[in-house]
């Protein structure tokens, strides 16, 4: 699924539609837990018998043929509770039989507050069916506690989910609780590195390897690994994100050395591929405490750059460039400004122009808090009442 | 008002040079990119194709302005509220979701919901409430915020005193507290994971229901403007990449808290109106990602946030017409690129429908469709006047009228007093699975 739709914590349905997994696919756990148990006939005797006789006399079936819980023996204490939707149901799912037999004995467990090893099991079954149902992660937390259950193999467990289920909230969260509970990320970083090959942006990856990195301290190696992501893929924005997150918990930005180094890294990934947006928003964020006016020899840079590296994002950084020179220095205003808003209406006009309304805006802005009073497109000055209309607020800036 | 017939922005000259430039160095990034281009480009063309053919039938004759599918989108809306099928298994812990995102999209289309399917959906989402307060993914499941949002908007919309009554204020009051951090945030759940999603959740139902105490979102403010990084935008927590849902969950809480002005509002700006697509006029989830129809809503739905709170921080030079993005860009997607012909929206051309996108999409569309500033009302309907939607509130996602109904109503009663410890430091236990 688009992590946005994680906002709702639901999966992609088209994705999982086309996930239905072979019976002979299901891990080990599905298929012990739909075995019968055999009985002791001696093999002597067995051999004369057809196989379906066999399996009659013995009552041990096909291991692949799966068995409905309210059909288990082993189950027979437990009523299963059935869905309470009401008494007109509406956003009714059409469950499966294997869905609703599953869920209505979950609910039975959950009633009886029973805490074993088959309750276990079938919170797997569950998960397996929902991995986004989030009530029964959490009782299968509080059975693995319960039943102090070996987290090694948990870990395998959420390690071959995850693999299965990358974008889903409950797995991740999930795996933080067994690797706080066994204090032991040591397999953490390798095992995010393996699902960021598979997709170097997945979102919950990388909020759970800035846990693991800030937790655990594990802060050496993370910056070599950045820079191979982006060897790999120079747009990588997660890579990005994650380059800030590392040198701003470590070195932090304040020493003109690493600024330097990043500043100059930058200006490099920039001559590689100048329309790649998320470099000259990295360029910005790094120098823009400091003001990007401050940097020397930065906007002649961008200028040079200009000639052959011309790109919409470049002429957005002079902009940016121009107002922090407006707002930290007081020579030279009319000037600076003019450049500024020519730059704007070039954009609004023709080089940006899918954000036309934001480069009149930001003209305006400049306009209005740098221009002079006497200026000949002056746009409402501060204190007249916005509500009365005036098509001069229209106006791109001067040329 | 404003109704644009013709010329299309994605039929001008200029249009072929908004593709993505490359610079000879590819990556999977701008490969992904290139394909979604090539997909909106035979999009596109097929529609030009069919806008081009003299008009001389009655059929081709609907053809030349990009219509809504108003009655298809209908007909999926209207037997999905009732029946869905088991492809809907993976969302059986959201079913107050499908019924937020089902009963907000027939809103939109100004399609009534009749009076006793509103009555099962109350009597549904009240078997969903959890008996500790909150509301859960479905019946007998635990209480989670998200489901609680989702919930607490569809009665909102019902907007009728048995919806209103459903929901327990008191416990929903105590349940906020319960899943309150010392750090200002909010776990989803108990038990369960922190991102900046919880703090809209809970500002929003506990702002329409009037259960808001002094103490409740203490400290959450703070936490929210900790999500804004460098990029400009907010992650989902402190540190992470800026996305465009968690921005409007963080700007839209504090909004809700009157604190928007503790945010960079010029950084968050500049960051939302570089998220549109210069090519396919829809908006991306991230820098350097792929165009999503959800984003209309996430990411065009900042731009009235922002323009009101820059208004209200003294701002003279915002426009009286227009939001800043590109409105009939957005309006173009959206009808050109993610409506199912059978009905039901998407994320983009080659994807599956279903409610969820259906719901932002169709947000979406309202929001670029209507400009609105205090008492001024200015409309831009791409198409035909027939595909108007109804205008949405901007921070709670449901019509404005059925906002104001409800705060009316439940500012008629009196805050809940909480009856437990105001924040329990000891809610993200393991132990406790009520």
């Amino acid at each position: 699924m688009t992590s946005m739709s994680a906002i709702t914590q639901t999966s992609d349905l088209t994705n999982k539609a086309a996930l239905i997994p072979l019976a002979t696919e299901r891990p080990a756990y599905y298929r012990m837990s739909g075995i019968e148990e055999t009985s002791n006939v001696s093999s002597e005797f067995q051999e004369e018998r057809s196989e379906v006789e066999v399996e009659e006399e013995i009552g041990y079936e096909d291991p692949f043929r799966y068995v409905f819980y309210r059909d288990r023996k082993e189950w027979a204490d437990l009523e299963p509770v059935p869905q309470d939707d009401g008494p007109n149901p509406v956003v009714k799912i059409a469950y499966s039989d294997k869905f609703t037999d599953v869920y209505d004995y979950f609910r039975a467990l959950l009633k009886n507050d029973e805490k074993s090893d088959r309750a276990l099991l079938l919170t797997a079954e569950a998960i397996e069916l929902n991995a986004a149902n989030y009530t029964v992660w959490h009782y299968r937390r509080v059975l693995l506690q319960a039943l102090e259950k070996d987290l090694r193999e948990e870990m395998r467990y959420i390690t071959a989910i995850i693999e299965d289920q990358p974008k889903n909230y409950q797995v991740w969260h999930h795996r933080r609780m067994v690797v706080e509970w066994l204090n032991d990320p040591s397999e953490e970083l390798e095992f995010i590195a393996e699902i960021l090959s598979q997709d170097a942006k997945n979102y919950h990856a990388w909020q759970h390897r800035q846990w693991v990195i800030k937790e655990y301290k594990l802060w050496d190696s993370e910056l070599e690994y950045v820079e191979q992501l982006l060897e790999e893929d120079v747009r990588n924005n997660s890579a990005w994100n994650q380059r800030h997150y590392i040198i701003s918990h470590t070195t932090g930005y304040s020493d003109p050395a690493i600024l330097n180094r990043e500043v100059q890294y930058s200006l490099k990934q920039i001559k590689k591929a100048p329309h790649n947006e998320s470099v000259w928003n990295y360029l910005k964020g790094i120098l823009q405490d400091l003001g990007l006016s401050s940097h020397p020899g930065l906007l002649e840079q961008i200028l040079e750059l200009k000639e052959t590296h011309c790109s919409p994002y470049l002429l957005g950084f002079l902009v940016d460039i121009y107002e922090d020179f407006l707002e930290n220095t007081l020579e030279h205003h009319e000037e600076v400004l003019s450049k500024a808003l020519e730059l704007c209406e070039l954009l609004a006009r023709e080089k940006d122009t899918i954000r036309r309304e934001y480069w009149s805006y930001v003209g305006r802005s400049l306009q209005t808090k740098y221009g002079s009073s006497d200026s000949s497109t002056t746009t409402s000055a501060p204190g007249i009442d916005p509500g009365s209309a005036s098509v001069h607020q229209e106006t791109p800036c001067s040329s | 008002m404003e109704s644009v017939s013709s010329p299309l922005r994605c039929f001008g000259e200029c249009h072929t040079a908004e593709k993505y430039t490359d610079d000879g160095v590819e990556t999977v990034t701008s490969v992904e990119q290139r394909k979604v281009e090539r997909s909106i480009q035979e999009v596109v063309s097929v529609y030009k194709q069919i806008h081009s053919l003299p008009h001389t039938t009655a059929v081709f004759a609907t053809m030349t302005e990009p219509t809504l599918l108003r009655d298809q989108h209908y007909q999926y809306l209207k037997k999905g509220l009732r029946h869905l099928s088991d492809a809907y298994e993976c969302l059986d812990a959201s079913r107050p979701w499908l019924c937020y995102w089902i009963l907000h999209s027939l809103e939109l289309l100004e399609e009534p919901v009749p009076t006793a399917i509103a009555s099962d959906v109350c009597k549904f989402l009240a078997q969903c409430q959890s008996p500790t307060g909150g509301f859960a993914g479905g019946p007998c499941q635990a209480a989670h915020l998200a489901p609680t949002y989702a919930a607490v908007n569809a009665l909102c919309i019902i907007g009728t005193q048995e919806a209103y009554n459903i929901i327990d204020r008191e416990k929903l009051l105590s349940f906020l507290f319960s899943v309150k951090q010392p750090d200002g945030s909010f776990v989803m759940h108990i038990g369960g994971e922190v991102d900046v999603r919880s703090t809209y959740c809970a500002a929003s139902v506990a702002s329409l229901t009037n259960i808001m105490t002094p103490t409740l979102f203490q400290d959450t403010p703070t936490w929210i403007v900790s999500c804004q990084n460098w990029e400009g935008g907010l992650g989902g927590v402190p540190g992470l990449e800026a996305h465009g849902g968690y921005t409007f969950c963080g700007m839209a809480a504090l909004v809700i808290l009157g604190k928007e002005h503790m945010l960079d509002l010029k950084s968050l700006l500049r960051w939302v109106a570089s998220r549109q697509m210069r090519y396919e006029g829809g908006f991306q989830g991230r820098c350097n990602k792929l165009v999503d129809g959800c984003y209309s809503f996430w990411q065009a739905g900042l731009l009235p946030l922002l323009h009101r709170a820059l208004f209200k921080g003294g701002d003279s030079t915002l426009s009286l017409q227009k939001w800043m993005f590109e409105q009939q860009a957005l309006q173009e997607y959206i009808l050109l690129c993610c409506q199912n012909p059978a009905g039901g929206l998407l994320d983009k051309p080659g994807k599956s429908r279903d409610f969820y996108h259906t719901c932002y999409c169709l947000s979406g569309l309202s929001v670029a469709q209507h400009f609105g500033n205090m008492d001024l009302h200015h409309e831009l309907i791409v198409g035909r006047e027939e595909n108007r939607l109804a205008p949405s509130h901007p921070v709670y996602n449901i019509c404005p009228e059925k906002v104001a109904q409800a705060i009316q109503h439940f500012h008629q009663l009196p805050v809940p007093v909480p009856a437990q410890k105001e924040v329990s430091s000891a809610c993200n236990t393991t132990a406790d699975h009520s």
